[in-house]
């Protein structure tokens, strides 16, 4: 009997996974001498506890979604675009510029913020395309910097824009992706219609990836350009356009913060982190558009319902990030369970 | 193959990475022993009870944000609460993400009163409040125009100023400096008065006046007072909060290396004076006491007396305690010690108008 088909091992791993780093999470949490049950119920109420927090949580997955799709899709074209994180800036800036500086219908105003924002990212990551497909710069080098180039950037112009403040104004009620149905729906949580748009893009992804010719090449300098190049295909103008492709995706990422979680922007001392979760997410799910959502919904729960443990369970916030970072550790470390699994297979059936 | 094993690689370093990342910033929990949250605390129900959000930098930044859970704390247990829901509680943001949540979730848990601790929480309170009707909110640093919302400002100028005061006439090397958090208007008003004051006591000082961007990066702030301290610079004041402490940590190595070094931090916020100790030396000159809790607490008590000042900003000055500097414990002496007495004086009486702003600024 076949108790343990490969089918079973892929519902099993991520599971094991889970459960794994929760039990190490208590242990932290029983050393520190908090309770891990009371931990957990507060997690585990933090994300799915009522429709509030489902709707802070699923808020809390989009920009997620679209910045793993940004990462996962370079990597599917044989770039680490590690500049997801400028990209979201800069399409943050650029979106909440547009919703506070124009004064549109909002069937007009919403895209052209969102557009704006797209741009904005793909024009940072076309730096990097260019340096690498011209000139062979390495795109880590380029994009780390790009980065630190965005955040100061944007830190200026926003003090500029304001005249001497820390941020902009509000974006107009036309730009906005807040919507008063969702929110009514959730009690009053910031969920907006952004998570719409990051699930049309991990569509948009999927089509371009796997359903045209474009989508073809692209993978194919991404699994050996020499080969693609001998088959005709210019590696250089493949660069490129998943560079650019990459930075739309991050820059709509940061659109999601402007036009629905903020409605502003403010001068930042640091960066998001999303940019760089985003990387995680992309590797969690494989670089696949089906698996970038399970890697963002994975990080988007986990960020937000850590908040209910010290608010619930008076954990402090130290001890649950290590919980949480412990989480995501299993679940990286996904494949040696896979591995330790298989091996237990056979020893059984060689029985 | 090879790319399935260069993945697992590479989630490997970003996972480790995350939780070093955590790891470092662990250290932090260590000061409140005695205070360990232990929410949904069994202390009796009061008809009242107050809480509030710390901005990133958490209830032990040794500054801006201890100060107001000192006044969220005391107040709390002059009335015989306990920590947790009914009492007096806080949670800790870790992101600008987290103000609306937070504030939320504290509403949720039905207190009172609740305070947004710094600007930047703006308008998550202007947001919160908007849908929190019942609740009653208070933006510390900032102002938000609506009924439910007490804004509190202080003149840190003023404060400034003194510290400017002191520092003038402290120095040795005639070479001053100052470090900020982020450029934004608080923080110069906390510029624009020092300036001002060092300017009253000795006018041919240029102060170095530097910003490093954030108020978490102690080593950034370490960066900069070494390179202030290596081109003369003997007095530093700072207005940066938890970069602040690499300030303190630089002053401190160099005093530990050579104990005749003539190296002096200014404290800011809270009395810093213990941030300053080296064996049997201390190198925090005094500290600019804003003293945040007075604040807090004065609304508490309009608050439970039914006096809420809904839609007001209130704005604290030296006359109102809600500045001053921390007793120097004999780093300055008396002489000096009246003269900065005498400048408070007239900024008391209205003598002395300091500015708000910094002049080549605006």
């Amino acid at each position: 009997m076949n108790i343990m088909s490969n089918r079973m091992i892929n519902i099993l791993v991520p599971v094991i996974s889970i459960l794994l780093g929760l039990l190490v999470g208590a242990v932290v949490m029983l050393i520190s001498d908090y309770n891990p049950i009371t931990g957990y119920i507060a997690l585990w109420n933090g994300i799915f506890g009522d429709s509030y927090a489902i709707g802070e949580t699923i808020r809390q997955i989009s920009p997620y979604l679209l910045a793993g799709l940004a990462v996962a899709f370079a990597f599917r074209s044989g770039l680490f675009n590690i500049g997801v994180e400028g990209q979201l800036i800069v399409g943050w800036f650029a979106a909440a510029y547009v919703g506070m500086a124009f004064d549109l219908p909002k069937i007009i105003h919403l895209p052209f913020a969102l557009i704006a924002a797209a741009v904005a990212g793909a024009l940072w990551g076309l730096v990097p395309g260019i340096l690498k497909a011209t000139l062979k710069v390495h795109e880590v080098i380029v994009t780390i910097m790009m980065n630190y180039i965005a955040l100061h950037v944007v830190n200026a112009l926003i003090k500029t824009l304001s005249g001497g403040g820390f941020k902009l104004e509000r974006i107009h009620e036309s730009a906005s992706l807040r919507s008063e149905f969702l929110s009514n729906l959730t009690d009053y949580s910031t969920l907006h219609y952004g998570i719409f748009v990051a699930l049309a893009m991990v569509v948009v992804m999927w089509f371009i990836l796997e359903k045209t010719k474009t989508g073809y090449e692209l993978k194919s300098v991404g699994y050996n350009d020499h080969a693609a190049r001998y088959a005709g295909m210019s590696a250089n103008k493949n660069i490129v356009l998943a560079m650019v492709i990459s930075g739309a995706f991050a820059g709509l990422g940061g659109a999601m913060e402007a036009l629905g979680t903020f409605g502003n922007m403010s001068s930042m001392g640091g960066f998001t982190g999303i940019g760089f979760d985003g990387i995680a997410v992309a590797l969690l799910g494989a670089n696949t558009p089906l698996g970038v959502i399970f890697g963002a919904t994975l990080f988007g729960s986990l960020k937000y319902g850590a908040n209910n443990m010290p608010n619930e369970a008076g954990i402090p916030v130290e001890i649950v990030s290590i919980i949480i970072a412990l989480v995501i550790f299993f679940v990286a470390c996904g494949y040696i369970i896979r591995v330790g699994l298989i091996r237990l297979r056979n020893k059984k059936e060689a029985k | 193959m090879k790319k399935r094993k260069f993945g697992l690689a590479m989630s490997l370093v970003l996972a480790a990475g995350t939780m070093l990342a955590a790891c470092g910033s662990d250290d932090k929990g260590k000061n409140d022993e005695g205070e360990k949250p232990a929410a949904g605390g069994s202390g009796e129900k009061s008809e009242f009870s107050i809480a509030m959000v710390t901005d990133v930098g958490g209830i032990d930044d040794k500054s801006f944000n201890q100060s107001a859970w000192k006044g969220v704390k005391e107040f709390g247990e002059d009335q015989g609460w306990e920590k947790g829901t009914g009492g007096y509680d806080y949670l800790q943001s870790t992101g600008p993400e987290d103000y609306t949540t937070n504030l939320n979730n504290l509403a949720r848990r039905d207190f009172n009163l609740i305070y947004g601790v710094g600007f930047l929480m703006e308008d998550a309170i202007e947001d919160i409040a908007a849908q929190q009707k019942d609740t009653q909110f208070s933006i510390i640093d900032g102002e938000v125009d609506a009924p439910n919302v007490a804004s509190i400002l202080f003149k840190e100028q003023e404060g400034g100023y003194l510290a400017g005061v002191a520092a003038g006439l402290m120095t040795k090397s005639d070479k001053i400096g100052f470090i900020g958090g982020m450029d934004n208007p608080v923080i110069e008003r906390f510029e624009a008065g020092f300036l001002e004051g060092v300017k009253a006591v000795k006018p041919e000082i240029k102060v170095d006046s530097k910003y490093v961007g954030a108020f978490d990066k102690a080593e950034l702030g370490k960066a900069e007072a070494g390179r202030m301290y290596s081109s003369g610079v003997d007095i530093i004041f700072h207005a940066a909060g938890g970069t602040g402490n690499g300030i303190f940590s630089e002053a401190k190595e160099r005093k530990q290396a050579d104990k005749d070094a003539y190296v002096w931090v200014i404290g800011v916020d809270s009395d810093q004076y213990e941030e300053g100790k080296v064996g049997d030396d201390n190198i925090t000159l005094t500290s600019m006491l804003k003293r945040v809790d007075v604040a807090v607490k004065d609304i508490a008590d309009l608050s439970m007396a039914g006096n809420f000042p809904g839609g007001e900003t209130k704005v604290y000055g030296l006359q109102d305690d809600g500045l001053g500097l921390a007793d120097s414990r004999g780093a300055i002496p008396q002489d000096v010690l009246d003269q900065i007495d005498e400048h408070a004086q007239k900024i008391a009486n209205g003598e002395i108008e300091v500015p708000e702003f910094v002049e080549k600024k605006k």
